[in-house]
């Protein structure tokens, strides 16, 4: 590969940009302690322990929040319990107004959210203003309008579908608010009412939702909100009052809950992990893909299960596409989550940030060419540069294991038959990206892909209209569209 | 020149259908089956052993490329083919199916005329299926946004050990749907009534389907269902003929197993033996094996 400038020469010198920090007190106030939301009511905890969850920025502490107990999410699964019946005997008509006033509350606390959500995951206020809080309003929207048009999704035999019950979710940490969207929208749409854990590091947009739900006038029960770690997952993915579990998060706890439910009759979806290939052939529109390789892997950290952690570029584009991307790397502003000019924000907990290390540097001990731009981190707070290894083989942990942070791994293919066989080398299959102006090329690489999204020419794409899930070890069931509705339905 | 009066008739070895040719079990090893009405030995089946099932997923394995590449058109043909040739041989079926599960002859004719109607039906899924399971997305900006059901793979199939119907309708029932929408299977038989099941492989050998699109076992389901379960070139388990008990064979064991690799699983009916296999199948065995791909492009001049 030839040598590549430093970024100084390489990108030019960046332009200093003022900060633009949105306002902190934009997020509302944050309480110095949270208790779970439970039949319509904010509630104490039934145990002593409780958690703190802290701004990833700085490493300071947020608020403390409750330790959920099996007491408690017994508590929560007899309160979902109780409100099935009505929730889902309500007209189709009535449960989907329900949904649109929360659509549209969240459009008009929209900022309020947003806020909230980068101080407490750390993602920058850019993702989560235009991308996080649009897409989880759109979400209700778009499920609100399903609510009394069932019969007409193609499931079931004739007539109105029926819902399953009482949903367990337990969601993860990188898109706190939007995947609970995910999960409570199409569940309230078909009728079925929730308890919903969210993540240990990222609870107060969940549990500022249950704001969201009191203002909306929903009836007492139909969603409620049990905080704390895995533990409290456990607990509530096994509770044998409840009829289904959705679950986000790592293929290892996903395995363990498919064999909790072995024998029963609790339906289960799962979006677990991935490794995705991003494909750029030699014919590739290059600054488009230098785009969308930036946005594959550095959109939110890199901490999300559908980023295109393995680069695969055809050996004759490879030293251009390299020197091109590094170009645009140095170009990447990494800090201050709440700065409007920020790109690459906090990694979201001390534990994660461990992870990537340990990861990365499994990445130069076993060989590969590790690059980072020249960046200045901020001393407090948990951060790691945008960083990309060259020469990785695909028996590399870097090129095996999926690392959820800002790292790309890049592999070099000859053939497109060689580039299929490396991209559907791995044990996940979530998503998958191609690059090339040959639209029959597109075509023919995108049916041989075993992953269950395939971004042509574009990458990191979400719509509520759109499924979204995995093959093999990446889960199944599909969430978002029409598909989405099948998790939820008695069918 | 006087003709003999009593002529002894040749008896057929029954053995596995696997990768296109009909190999005895690995293991040498046979089990006796008989009459459901009289008790009488009807014939040895091969008894399947792990090893077995392990070379009818590599296969299955092998055949899945040309199979879920091939067109659904293509396919439909060779399913439709399926259903002639099991038509041609009704009377032998007819035979099978009365002595396996133990019913008269005329009711055993009508089980065979379903087994071939139902073939019939899903040979004209296969081009359809991709209609109603897929959608085209319209999403909040220039994206052109397509979602496609594709085959999930390799699919083990435990066939139904009860309800009307079962020995072959039922194998049918559930064998149809998976390879019709792509899939490959491995199929252990009824332990009980594997004799029309044995018998289809060879329709299905003289009908164009390819060698291990579809694969059958016979043997104890305890011998072969756990080494398919936990197989990780196995992408999903469709449990409808699991044992009832708690041991290895059962349900709740396999499922277990098939956790491991995050298998896609179809639970038992609550209570197989009351499975009426000759009423309407419905679409959910031909959608439960199936992936959906979504896929992007931006428009744009």
């Amino acid at each position: 590969m030839s040598p590549v400038p430093s970024a100084g020469t390489a990108g030019g010198k960046l332009f200093d940009y003022a900060p633009a920090p949105e306002s902190r007190a934009a997020a509302g106030p944050i309480e110095p302690r949270y208790g779970h939301f439970v039949n319509g009511e904010a509630i104490e905890g039934t145990g002593r322990e409780t958690l703190t969850t802290l701004d990833p920025s700085t490493g300071l502490p947020l608020a403390e929040f409750a330790q959920g107990t099996a007491k408690d999410v017994d508590r929560a699964v007899r309160a979902a319990r109780e409100a099935f019946p009505g929730w889902a005997a309500l007209p189709g008509a009535e449960r989907a107004k329900y949904l649109f006033r929360i659509a549209r509350i969240i459009q008009e606390r929209g900022r309020e959210l947003a806020v909230l959500e980068s101080i407490d995951n750390g993602k920058p206020i850019r993702e989560t203003r235009d991308v996080d809080l649009p897409l989880v309003a759109a979400h209700f929207f778009y499920y609100a309008g399903w609510a009394d048009k069932l019969e007409y999704a193609g499931f079931g035999r004739g007539g109105v579908p029926r819902p399953l019950g009482v949903a367990a979710q337990v969601i993860p940490w990188n898109f706190p608010l939007l995947m609970l969207a995910w999960k409570i929208a199409p569940a309230l749409a078909t009728g079925n009412t929730v308890v919903l854990k969210p993540a240990e590091t990222t609870p107060l947009t969940a549990l500022r939702f249950a704001d969201v739900c009191r203002q909306a006038g929903l009836p007492r029960g139909v969603v409620n909100i049990v905080t704390g770690d895995g533990r409290t997952g456990a607990a509530l993915t096994a509770h044998p009052g409840v009829d289904k579990v959705a679950f986000t998060g790592s293929t290892e706890v996903g395995r363990a809950i498919a064999r909790s439910l072995a024998g029963s009759r609790t339906r289960l979806s799962l979006e677990l992990g991935g490794k995705a290939a991003n494909i750029v052939y030699d014919d590739a529109p290059i600054d488009q893909a230098i785009e969308g390789i930036v946005d594959g892997i550095f959109f939110n950290q890199g901490q999300v299960c559908c980023a295109g952690s393995r680069l695969l570029v055809q050996e004759s584009v490879q030293d251009e596409v390299m020197e091109a991307l590094k170009r645009r790397m140095a170009t990447l502003r990494v800090g201050d989550p709440l700065d409007k000019n920020t790109d690459v924000g906090a990694i979201n907990s001390a534990a994660q940030l461990d992870r990537i290390r340990e990861l990365a540097d499994a990445g130069e001990a076993e060989g590969a060419q590790r690059w980072s731009p020249d960046c200045e981190l901020p001393s407090a707070g948990y951060w790691f540069a945008p960083t990309v290894f060259t020469g990785v083989s695909a028996s590399h942990r870097i090129a095996r294991e999926e690392i959820f942070g800002p790292v790309l791994s890049v592999l070099t293919f000859r053939t497109p038959e060689e580039a299929v066989a490396k991209a559907n080398n791995t044990p996940y299959g979530l998503s998958a990206g191609v690059w090339t102006e040959k639209g029959s090329r597109i075509l023919w690489t995108a049916a041989r892909l075993r992953a269950g999204v395939v971004w042509s020419n574009t990458f990191n794409k979400f719509d509520p209209t759109s499924p979204f899930g995995g093959y093999k070890e990446s889960g199944y069931g599909r969430e978002g569209g029409r598909h989405g509705l099948e998790a939820y339905l008695d069918v | 020149m006087s003709e003999p009066l009593l002529r002894l008739s040749v008896q057929k070895t029954y053995k596995h259908y696997v990768g296109g040719a009909f190999p005895r079990s690995e293991s040498g090893l046979v089990y006796e089956v008989t009459d459901r009405r009289t008790g009488d030995w009807l014939a040895n089946a091969p008894r399947g052993t792990r090893k077995d099932a392990r070379d009818a997923v590599a296969a299955a394995r092998r055949a899945a490329p040309g199979w879920s590449g091939a067109t659904a058109y293509n396919r439909g043909q060779v399913l439709y083919r399926a259903a002639e040739m099991l038509q041609g041989r009704r009377a032998q079926f007819a035979e099978e199916v009365a002595a396996a599960e133990g019913v008269g002859l005329k009711k055993a004719a009508a089980l065979v005329d379903a087994a071939v109607d139902r073939w019939v039906w899903y040979a004209g899924w296969t081009d359809k299926v991709a209609q109603i399971a897929g959608s085209a997305n319209p999403v909040a900006g220039p994206y052109f946004n397509l979602s496609t059901p594709e085959p999930t793979g390799v699919v083990a199939v435990l066939a139904p050990q009860s309800g009307t119907g079962h020995s072959l309708l039922g194998l049918v029932s559930v064998l149809a749907p998976v390879i019709a929408t792509g899939n490959t299977a491995v199929v252990a038989l009824s332990p009980g009534a594997p004799l029309p099941g044995l018998s289809l492989g060879e329709v299905l050998a003289s009908c164009d389907l390819p060698g291990g699109v579809a694969n059958l076992l016979a043997g104890r389901t305890e011998d072969i269902a756990p080494t398919l379960a936990s197989h990780s070139d196995v992408n999903a388990l469709d449990l409808t003929g699991a044992n009832p008990d708690e041991g290895s064979g059962s349900a709740r064991a396999l499922e277990v197993l098939a956790a491991d690799t995050l298998k896609r699983v179809r639970r038992p009916a609550p209570a197989p033996d009351g499975e009426d296999w000759t009423a309407a199948p419905g679409t959910d065995r031909l959608l439960a094996f199936l992936e959906t791909k979504t896929v992007w492009h931006p428009m744009g001049i």
